[in-house]
């Protein structure tokens, strides 16, 4: 008989069990989105109506500034770029939370829950997984845009990778508690009017926050107090090379926080414990 | 039709010291359990035990209480009061060694649709840490044994619903546990095909020495040398060899026993 990474003699798993997991998880997280082609085209076709409308709109309205990490005037496609970045990961965020309720809803989820492995690892890899599937959606707009002369040093393409890393798993972590929390799929359409729009026009996506700050104090503060402004600054400075600390800190503060809460909402005897057997289950 | 291939052994026979444990430890030992979904108690103290190498129906009718209970064990929900363990793996304080030893199939459909037959079997190996070799001989053998061979690269959508159980049964199988949870898996399907997945079933108890919890509503699904727990309202109201259950009712059959026994109408299956 051939052993496994879960040898039934032994007790714990190894790390190989760890690794195989993983990769199951990962593997079938971009298997769904590879058959979701549409999916894939939606991805891309929201930030690329954004560059190629919007900005050439307004670019002779919002004048930009030398703002740091950009050392020269820039056009405003180059400004908005990196917030659009971050609009991609926000909105596959969302999608990857959308997916765990309907998961849950069609039963898939238990397939997940009931491997013997750790909850909190499990929900760690599907994370990981949105992740890697955000980073496919980021690259093909890089490329896109760079034919929009969007071009950031060279250098820029492989620095700004630990930062859509770091900003995915926190939007990622973000959707999976809203998930945890949203008990039939009609209700996900709140998410969008409550979580998706105030996050992305009250952050530093689509201007810079001195502009916000003329026209209002308020809500300035409201942006600077937004996380998903700081992972828009995480990606715009790692784009050119450069660290931006109190993003990173923030950003790296609200993943743990999310990813915690995610745990803690999907344990069997706080979160889904409440809602009791699915509709028609007894 | 479910076709057995004598050769194919899909589920890993335990050695002499296993067995002789097994022998002493239920598969399954549930005591005292309770569970309340805000003021409504779901089970109120449920304890019996399945024995390995046991038939065991969950007999109830909806709302029993058998999804929750179900839910339980496989630690979709925390336990609020009594024990559960598996193989002497207790459920809340080793979930891992307790889910190892555990197959499931739920009553609603788990499978994903939009992978193939295939992919779905691999991706369960994978959460069970299954390497991908391995995991692959593994799917062969238990597709060989459900006769989805040939479909193996169909899209779970496109199969039929006798074939998707079937399939869910294979996948249960995959990871080798000596404990199966099978949630009401005839529900909606027609009586060749539930006979087909009932004799199944019954082939893993005899062969491979594999307990199995069997929720049903359903009468004629319940051998007169199965073991049975009746489950109403939350409570077990007995639980036995089907035999002593029906005597000790005072009954004839399991039909009339459980009507006895619950006040239930009589019909071919509970209501």
């Amino acid at each position: 008989m051939s052993t496994t990474a879960l040898d039934q003699t032994q007790r714990g798993f190894s790390a190989a069990a760890y690794v195989i997991c993983l990769n199951g998880i990962v593997w079938r997280e971009a298997l769904r989105f590879l058959h979701q082609r549409e999916r894939f085209v939606s991805a891309l076709v929201r930030p690329l109506v954004w560059l190629f409308i919007f900005a050439a709109g307004f670019r002779q309205v919002l004048g930009i500034s030398i703002i740091p990490p950009y050392e020269t005037y820039i056009l405003y496609e180059v400004y908005i770029a990196p917030g659009l970045m971050a609009m991609i990961q926000l909105f596959n965020g969302m999608q990857s939370s959308l997916s765990m309720v309907y998961d849950r809803e069609m039963g898939n989820m238990r397939t997940l829950l009931v491997s013997p492995l750790p909850r909190w690892y499990l929900l760690l890899c599907k994370l990981l997984a949105g992740t890697a599937v955000s980073l496919l959606q980021v690259y093909a707009f890089l490329l896109i845009a760079w034919f929009w002369d969007i071009a950031p040093p060279p250098t820029g393409y492989l620095t700004v990778l630990p930062a859509l890393i770091l900003s995915g798993l926190m939007l990622g972590a973000l959707g999976m508690l809203i998930s945890s929390g949203i008990k039939q799929l009609e209700n996900f359409a709140g998410v969008m009017n409550f979580v998706i729009f105030p996050m992305f026009f009250a952050s530093s996506a689509l201007y810079p926050l001195w502009r916000v700050q003329e026209g209002s104090p308020m809500l300035y503060y409201v942006c600077q107090f937004n996380p998903f402004t700081h992972a828009v600054e995480l990606i715009r400075f790692a784009l050119y090379g450069k660290m931006n600390w109190i993003s990173l800190a923030v950003v790296g503060g609200c993943t743990a926080a999310f990813m915690i809460g995610a745990i803690f909402a999907y344990d069997p005897s706080r979160g889904l414990a409440r809602r009791g057997p699915a509709g028609g289950e007894t | 039709m479910i076709t057995t291939d004598a050769h194919s052994v899909v589920v890993a026979v335990p050695d002499a010291s296993a067995r002789r444990q097994d022998a002493a430890t239920p598969a399954l030992s549930i005591r005292s359990v309770s569970h309340c979904y805000g003021a409504r108690r779901a089970l109120i103290d449920v304890d019996f035990t399945v024995a390995p190498a046991s038939f065991t129906a969950l007999l109830g009718l909806n709302g029993a209480g058998k999804s929750t209970l179900f839910s339980l064990v496989t630690r979709l929900f925390g336990i609020q009061a009594g024990r559960i363990a598996i193989f002497g793996h207790d459920i809340g304080r080793a979930p891992g060694e307790a889910l190892r030893l555990l197959g499931v199939v739920f009553q609603p459909r788990t499978l994903d649709l939009d992978l193939t037959v295939m992919q779905n079997l691999l991706y369960h190996a994978a959460l069970h840490g299954i390497g991908r070799r391995d995991a692959r001989s593994r799917s062969e053998e238990v597709l060989a044994r459900i006769g989805l061979t040939d479909r193996a690269s169909s899209k779970v959508r496109d199969l039929s619903g006798g074939q998707m159980r079937r399939l869910e049964i294979a996948r249960a199988l995959l990871h080798r546990p000596r404990l199966l949870l099978l949630d009401e898996p005839t529900v909606g399907l027609d009586i060749k095909v539930r006979a087909d997945i009932l004799g199944h079933v019954r082939q893993l108890v005899t062969e491979d020495g594999i307990g199995v919890l069997w929720a049903t509503h359903l009468f004629d699904e319940i051998d007169p040398g199965d073991d049975l727990v009746i489950l109403h309202e939350g409570q077990v109201l007995a639980c036995g060899e089907v035999a002593r259950v029906v005597a000790e009712s005072g009954a004839h059959d399991v039909n009339s026993a459980f009507i006895r026994l619950t006040g239930a109408r009589p019909g071919s299956s509970a209501p």
